[in-house]
């Protein structure tokens, strides 16, 4: 089944059949990331343009690497909204990119929404690489791949992510791809940091971590931002630390050979402590590779369109 | 010069009925009114099957003039006025500079004077340049012409401060409009909190933001004994904070926009820049709630909030898009598609929340059709269908969510002075 | 929509049979033995003959050789054409390709393409000491200037005609066949 989209905006609505779609084919380029000449001639000739509102290395480089490994061109833009409010608008950036010839747009921005106003200004493909608190589906699939990958499948997995649930757009992007794919996912956190009427995803909510964690085969640490501090979101880190951190004693009450994962960069005894991060559970720098997989995938799946292309 | 307006069915909105007469008038006024007048010579204007009432006030616009001429003019938004059945409006101080003193006021009027299209009456502010800091010089603003005060478009946020107002407003004799909103739980909101926002991963505003203000001000009213309006009500909350301190006989009055008794914030979706508003769209249960208030009478005032922005503005991230819609071309649809259709209102109540209960409340002489009042009156054909199309829009601005939406009951011709300003 | 009607049946079970029968022999043959010899099949339907010629190898040389699998997809030259991307799936190849003989192994040799990208795909796994190419069906019609080192059978057809290789590993059935566009279907 081909992804019929023009875009990837979020994984809102997928159905599993694409999402395996997409992990199938991350799969065929993983065994290219083994080899010794990591390059396919795939998508020569395709320029793709990574534009980032926020500064973001890891995501940043795992686009730019996806790219290189597809022959496609690909160029980074740093841009900043600040400069943005005297300088040029997005709707204007959208054109330049247009008349630059860009076949693919990875989007980057601190405002919800931005990747959705961008792809309908653009001929070009869009791929949403985190906007605001909305979503980051890139980040779920290679999630999921990781997943998929160490446990053999996701259907019926307890999947629990812990942390600052209200400002993360990986937790949103994770709450409907685990779910479309059959996995019940748990949410924890302080309730300061739980959006309103989140259960209605289908997602358990817990505030306490030892009832969230128990018998889970996946566990999502999320990162928590240290100014939320200063926003009366929480009391401090001591206290976040010892309500929400994962410690080894904490772990043991998820399943057996539960998965331990961060979206990264972590912060670490925090959200995590260094035992956990760096434990024989943790899959934290296999969700790095994996990442690049996934996004050689989706370029591909993308780009594909010539004239024909199914609008999304 | 003389005007028949014939067969119609004339609309009492004090009284409540609704009876089928002729209108005449001459010379700006109204000379006769009744069953079959004969008047050989005059102009027949002929309304048979459709409703003749008083002019249409809207006591909440923005008409953006002085300072953001490029959303909207004095000219065109009066010429959107009349193309939506008004004859008259109330216009916020949130211009540039704000309508903080007596020759803003005056510049106003004169423009509005000028243009000749519908009669304007201006909003004072509250406080100097609606900083919150020091009250504005409202009795010269009064005397200069503003019938109420207001620093709509942002709250009075100090407690305090909004006291000394209000006393001062009694003082005065004079409303003061409320736009409540707490700037600590509304703070970086852009649409309303619940399951929608959470999706979208936008910043919610919740109910209590409007609620904890609307609360607040009852109470200073209370104190005050002064005459308070509470505009742009959005929540369920809300109303029945209204609906118990009318109940104990405080001097509180409310409004409430088409857009907040039609759409839920479900609007927002797809990240459309068209529904972001403030207060923000809200959930079914307050639209529901917002339409049992505006039937037992919590609610006596349907007014636009018309806000207009141009294109460019509104062709944003939604985070950066600026709040409000335009609403005076669609207020009469949809006053009548939602409320009068639906059983909720009569037509007659529906004239008086856009007649006699604004007046009222800004301290008008109500409009009424009778010998020797001023001809303004607003023809409604309660048939007939449109759809909105912005393009068609006199209004500058083009910002509305109901693109493309049919509606039924639509102003067909509005006279001011005995002249027709806009005829469909 | 149009049918495509069976003209005529080329080979059978037994000529599938026989055809790769002498290919096996021809390739121990021409390498002088099967050392440092591999064979890969070319997704769909190369990847069973493969394991089959390798089957035979086995039966007259007494010694395995080892087989992989070629996914060409990531190398074809018609992606930007296509509206849709065609799956990728995964290229299996467990064993060194540097210094080997390799033998190519598809269904059927038509314009060339496929052995193009073939061609490229297998040098970018390493740099074998030779390729060679196997094809069960060899009908003609080629764009690019290359030639199959063994073919189990030359057939002419026509651009309007196509050729099906149907095997049981995949179709369940056996046969190769000639099919022309159904007008009237």
């Amino acid at each position: 089944m081909p992804l019929l989209r023009k875009d990837l905006l979020g994984l809102e609505g997928a159905g599993a059949d694409e999402i395996n779609l997409v992990l199938d084919t991350a799969a065929s380029m993983k065994e290219v990331l083994g080899r010794k000449i990591k390059k396919v001639p795939a998508l020569r000739g395709k320029t793709v343009v990574n534009l980032f509102y926020e500064p973001s290395t890891r995501t940043r480089t795992s686009f730019e690497l996806s790219a290189k490994y597809l022959s496609a061109d690909s160029v980074n833009i740093a841009a900043s909204t600040s400069s943005t409010v005297k300088g040029e608008s997005l709707k204007d950036t959208a054109a330049t990119l247009t008349a630059l010839g860009a076949d693919l747009v990875v989007l980057r921005h601190p405002m919800a929404g931005a990747p959705h106003m961008l792809a309908g200004h653009i001929k070009a493909a869009v791929i949403n690489a985190g906007d605001g608190a909305h979503e980051h589906p890139t980040q779920s699939l290679l999630d999921m791949y990781t997943v998929r990958e160490k446990k053999g499948g996701i259907k019926g997995l307890e999947v629990a992510i812990v942390g600052d649930v209200l400002h993360s757009r990986v937790a949103r992007s994770n709450i409907w791809g685990f779910t479309a794919m059959g996995a019940r996912v748990r949410l924890c956190g302080p309730t300061t940091m739980m959006p309103a009427e989140i259960e209605k995803t289908g997602a358990h909510v817990y505030s306490r971590m030892e009832e969230a964690l128990d018998g889970a085969d996946v566990v999502i640490m999320l990162r928590i931002q240290l100014e939320r501090q200063q926003q009366g979101l929480f009391p401090g880190i001591r206290e976040y630390a010892g309500l929400f951190g994962l410690n080894e004693k904490r772990l043991k009450l998820a399943a057996p050979k539960a998965l331990v994962m961060h979206p990264g960069p972590i912060n670490r005894g925090v959200e995590i402590a260094h035992e956990v991060a760096d434990g024989i559970q943790s899959v934290i720098n296999e969700q790095v590779t994996n990442g690049v997989a996934v996004r050689m995938a989706l370029l591909y799946l993308l780009m594909g369109g010539g004239p024909g292309e199914v609008a999304n | 010069m003389r005007l028949l307006i014939k067969g119609g069915t004339v609309v009492d909105p004090v009284r409540g009925t609704l009876e089928d007469a002729d209108i005449l008038v001459e010379k700006g006024f109204i000379i006769e009114v009744g069953p079959g007048i004969e008047a050989p010579g005059a102009e027949v204007i002929e309304t048979r099957g459709k409703l003749v009432a008083p002019g249409l006030l809207d006591m909440h616009v923005h008409l953006r003039e002085p300072g953001y001429e490029a959303k909207e003019t004095v000219e065109t938004g009066c010429r959107a006025a009349a193309r939506g059945g008004f004859t008259a409006l109330a216009c916020m101080p949130n211009t540039s500079p704000v309508t903080d003193n007596r020759s803003v006021v005056r510049y106003i009027l004169e423009r509005a004077r000028e243009t000749g299209q519908s009669r304007v009456y201006p909003v004072g502010a509250i406080t100097r340049g609606s900083m919150g800091s020091e009250l504005a010089e409202m009795a010269d603003m009064k005397e200069a012409g503003a019938v109420a005060f207001s620093d709509d478009g942002r709250p009075v946020a100090g407690s305090g401060l909004m006291r000394r107002a209000m006393q001062y407003a009694s003082m005065l004799g004079v409303t003061i409009i409320s736009h409540c909103e707490d700037p600590g739980l509304a703070a970086g909101g852009v649409m309303n909190e619940g399951f929608t926002s959470t999706r979208l991963g936008l910043k919610g505003i919740p109910s209590a933001a409007e609620e904890v203000m609307v609360a607040r001000d009852i109470i200073l009213a209370e104190l005050t004994c002064c005459r308070l309006h509470i505009a742009h009500v959005s929540t369920q909350g809300s109303a029945r904070l209204v609906r118990e301190a009318k109940s104990r006989g405080v001097p509180v009055t409310a409004e409430v926009t088409p857009h907040h008794f039609t759409l839920t914030d479900s609007m927002v979706e797809g990240f459309s820049t068209a529904a972001k508003v403030n207060p923000p769209l809200r959930g079914e249960a307050d639209v529901a709630a917002l339409r049992e208030a505006i039937a037992d009478g919590t609610i006596d005032v349907i007014a636009t909030d018309h806000a207009p922005h141009t294109a460019e503005e509104k062709d944003v991230e939604y985070d950066r898009a600026p709040f409000g819609m335009v609403g005076l071309e669609t207020a009469v649809g949809l006053v009548w598609t939602e409320l009068v259709d639906k059983g909720i209102i009569s037509p007659a109540r529906a004239v008086a929340m856009m007649t006699v209960n604004p007046a009222q409340i800004l301290g008008l002489k109500p409009v009424l059709i009778e010998p020797g009042a001023v001809a303004d009156l607003t023809v409604i054909d309660p048939e007939l269908k449109e759809k909105v199309n912005p393009a068609s829009f006199l209004s500058k601005g083009r910002n509305t969510p109901f693109a493309g939406r049919e509606l039924k009951g639509m102003p067909v011709l509005t006279m001011v002075g005995g002249k027709v300003v806009y005829r469909r | 929509m149009h049918g495509f009607k069976q003209k005529a049946v080329i080979l059978d079970t037994e000529g599938i049979r026989r055809a790769l029968t002498r290919i096996a022999h021809e390739i121990i043959e021409r390498n002088r033995g099967i050392d440092k010899l591999a064979l890969i099949g070319i997704r769909s339907r190369g990847v069973p003959l493969a394991a089959r010629l390798a089957g035979k190898i086995l039966q007259i040389e007494g010694k395995e050789v080892p087989v992989g699998t070629l996914d060409i997809t990531l190398y074809r030259d018609d992606l930007s054409t296509l509206s849709t991307q065609p799956l990728v799936r995964k290229t299996e190849v467990p064993f060194p390709v540097e210094g080997k003989t390799i033998v190519l192994v598809d269904d059927v040799m038509y314009t060339g393409r496929t052995i193009r990208a073939a061609l490229d795909a297998v040098i970018d796994l390493g740099r074998p000491k030779l390729i060679q190419l196997a094809v069960l069906v060899d009908r003609g019609h080629r764009e690019l200037p290359i030639r199959a080192d063994y073919v189990g059978k030359n057939v002419p057809t026509s651009k309007k005609e196509d050729v099906a290789v149907l095997l049981e590993e995949i179709d369940g059935e056996e046969k190769v066949i000639i099919t022309e566009e159904d007008k009237h279907y």
